[in-house]
């Protein structure tokens, strides 16, 4: 007879099995057994965080930036509630994560004992699949299904609920669950395949729109992308998800498109008549207003969750697949059929009238520091050590897509879908752990910094060398952006008053703390920043009232760009209000 | 400014997924969560071993709702498989509803002249009151509602509808 384990046993051991190596979590009364059972083992290693919306953070910067799974442990009650952020940015940004959650003994389930709350329900809804075990025979066959849930097709996050009891009671028996029977479609149908490809050959103005499904599929995707687009001489966009899919050096590449966007990226869209959409979803900072999106083209979409095709726009071609897999078979199918590029010049000669705009363009300021100009300084000092780069949400993280150049995947860390202010600093500490060796930079803003400033603690008991490259103008600049661009630049509670000194701050948190506020001092700044080996807080002053352009407004055409900051008008009406 | 309305569509899905605690929930709370109709949900077990639920939702919208609809139930891990009776074919609908009705002479006597008409059974009678039991069609279970409600309707509990396609094809 098999030996008797205890749920926690079991937990370790099968997280050990499928090749976890770490765990982001903090301890509370309901997770007990599971923490004595890590504290007698040394094979999977626990970063301590300082709140369960960090470890949740912290789990999708090691996931993002490695490609394996974050794995997440909290307790009951508020250890869930806090991590109910992080979940829910994991659902929207297809991140792999599983969570466990210690829940009260099942005796005490409902009772509104100490420390419950109904974690299932309430994160029902932002995970891709959730369990509440309450036989521990049943614990390994969930959490194997947890895992390949979680990082195949669409991944996401999944959650396991375990009561106490379930952790402590001993079992001899592996009884599996009923398996749930899911599949999701990675090959795509090879008919489509070949229908996309004639459509990409007969193309006279194509475009790659591409985006983070492209990261999640894998480097082989990336790979996939440059061959494609190489084969093909299409030129290729992507969203702030897809940033690095396709080297920012490539001459194929227009920048980002959307709201913030560049000119010939948003123009190309405008005016292209074949789109092929590769792992992205055409979400509203994308298309800008529907009815205007794309009039001349026709669209290919290819996602591996077929809920995104025809959802927001429809395409003449769906490909339901794993992008990296339809793209690999596209280019098997091209060079089968003999295709050569087609003579785009005529498309490009048009494209390179749009960047001719030079759209990214900023004024310039021998006072103050352009926000813009350090991340460009940013950029150029570390681009030879290809740094990840976290950000948080705001000004600062538009700024980061549109200045910093990526030049592969798995390097650009952002909270993209939810925008979850707080993402940056955990997310860059995640992003540290699954790679000692990598330069990690968290371009931060002061106010989003603020969110989750407790994780400065976490870096500096696991020696962690991050840099948190604050760009401070003293605004949450977005919010004071759209209330300049909408309500007549009332600045409703945008000021970020009492702000701490940083420079103080990281002192007291054994970090190095340095203040860069002058343009001329910038350069040996960020040097001094990259110099140091340990955690660095950099609170670099810049210009108060910059505003990220160019923008298209909410729910305007792509044609309708607001290049600079002298083409905003005062106020708009409710219909545009309304929008987000 | 004005919050727009479209044309809608009716049509029946059926739904197989695992017998799991909270399936119920999270597609109830999908329709919910994303701004869709359900005009009737039914739902139980309906294999020997108790690991598969059947799940009738009658739900309504323009058709590119529909499909979305469709693709959002079909991406839930526990669900197995949905299927559009509507659009796919001829298809059987069911359902069953208690009827109580209450009055004496003429009106009595009406209403169970016309559950006869509908094939209605009495399932319960006192000297005031009937309650009656139909099968059929939401249509036929509508009008007869309706009828009912001329001779001394006073409660209706509704099953929803249940639905299964026509022929010997299985799913």
């Amino acid at each position: 007879m098999a030996q008797e384990r205890t749920g926690a046993d079991i937990l370790i051991e099968t997280l050990t099995d499928l090749g976890v190596e770490v765990v982001f979590g903090y301890p509370g009364g309901a997770v007990l057994p599971i923490y004595d059972a890590i504290f007698k083992q040394d094979r999977i290693r626990h970063i301590l965080v300082r709140q369960e919306g960090g470890a949740a953070h912290a789990a999708e910067g090691y996931a993002r930036s490695t490609g394996k799974p974050g794995v997440v442990l909290v307790t009951s009650g508020p250890g869930a509630t806090n991590a109910v952020t992080g979940i829910t940015d994991a659902l929207m940004d297809s991140i792999p994560m599983v969570v466990i959650t210690g829940q009260v003994p099942t005796a005490l389930i409902g009772s509104d004992a100490f420390q419950e709350c109904d974690t299932v329900g309430i994160t029902r809804h932002c995970t891709k699949q959730n369990y509440l075990v309450k036989d521990p025979a049943e614990l390994e066959s969930v959490i194997r299904e947890a895992f390949r849930i979680a990082t195949t097709g669409r991944p996401g996050p999944v959650l396991i609920d375990l009561p106490k009891d379930v952790q402590v009671a001993g079992t001899a028996i592996d009884r599996p669950r009923t398996s749930i029977g899911y599949n999701p479609q990675t090959e795509p149908d090879p008919r489509l395949i070949e229908n996309a490809v004639e459509m990409i050959a007969a193309a006279e103005r194509p475009i790659f729109y591409t985006g983070g499904g492209i990261i999640n599929s894998g480097p082989a995707a990336s790979e996939a992308l440059r061959t494609l687009a190489r084969l093909t001489g299409a030129p290729v966009t992507s969203t702030l998800m897809g940033l690095g899919a396709l080297p920012a050096s490539s001459p194929l590449w227009l920048g980002m498109l959307g709201m913030h966007g560049t000119y010939e990226a948003n123009l190309a869209m405008n005016q292209a008549d074949l789109i092929v959409a590769l792992g992205a979803r055409f979400d509203d900072r994308v298309t800008g207003r529907l009815d205007a999106f794309a009039p001349h083209a026709r669209k290919i979409h290819v996602d591996i969750d077929r809920s995104s095709i025809n959802k927001i726009v429809s395409a003449e071609l769906g490909i339901v697949g794993d992008v990296g897999r339809a793209m690999e078979a596209m280019i098997a199918q091209w060079n089968k059929r003999g295709h050569q590029a087609a003579d785009l010049s005529g498309w490009f000669a048009r494209i390179d009238q749009w960047r001719a705009k030079r759209s990214l363009d900023f004024p310039n300021s021998t006072k103050e520091i352009m926000p813009q100009l350090a991340i460009k300084r940013l950029w150029e000092a570390t681009k030879h050590r290809a740094p990840i780069i976290s950000t948080e949400v705001g000004q600062h993280q538009m700024w980061a897509a549109q200045h910093f150049n990526f030049e592969d995947p798995n390097k650009w860390l952002t909270s993209g879908g939810l925008g979850t202010m707080g993402y940056g600093l955990p997310a860059a500490i995640g992003a540290q752990i699954g790679n000692p060796d990598a330069l990690v930079i968290d371009i931060a803003g002061e106010a989003s910094i603020m969110m989750n400033i407790q994780e400065m603690s976490t870096a500096t008991q696991y020696e962690l060398p991050v840099k948190v490259f604050i760009l401070n103008n003293e605004y949450m600049g977005m919010v004071r952006q759209w209330q300049d661009l909408t309500y007549q630049g009332r600045h409703s509670h945008s000021y970020s008053e009492a702000l701490p000194d940083f420079v103080k701050l990281a002192e007291a948190y054994g970090w190095k703390g340095m203040r860069i506020d002058k343009p001329d001092a910038l350069d040996d700044g960020i040097a001094e920043m990259l110099d140091y080996k340990g955690p660095v807080m950099v609170d670099c002053r810049v210009a108060k009232l910059a505003n990220c352009f160019p923008m298209i407004p909410s729910g305007a055409a792509h044609t309708e760009m607001i290049l600079q900051a002298n083409e905003v008008s005062g106020e708009m009406d409710d219909e545009a209000k309304a929008l987000v | 400014m004005h919050i727009r309305t479209e044309v809608s569509e009716r049509h029946t899905l059926s739904v197989t997924v695992v017998n799991e605690p909270g399936i119920l929930a999270r597609i109830a709370g999908m329709f919910a969560g994303r701004g869709y109709n359900i005009e009737s949900l039914t739902v139980a077990e309906v294999t020997e071993d108790e690991t598969v639920s059947r799940i009738t939702i009658v739900t309504s919208g323009p058709p590119e709702v529909i499909d979305q609809i469709i693709a959002q139930l079909d991406r839930l891990p526990p669900v197995h498989r949905v299927h559009d009776l509507t659009a796919e074919g001829p298809h059987v609908e069911r359902e069953l509803a208690l009827v109580k009705v209450k009055g004496t002479g003429d009106h009595r006597i009406e209403a169970l002249r016309l559950a006869e008409v509908y094939r209605a059974r009495v399932v319960d009678a006192t000297i005031s009151s009937f309650v009656f039991e139909v099968t059929g069609g939401t249509d036929k279970i509508d009008k007869f509602l309706e009828l009912m409600g001329e001779v001394g309707l006073v409660e209706v509990a509704r099953t929803g509808v249940a639905a299964i396609s026509r022929g010997h094809s299985t799913f």
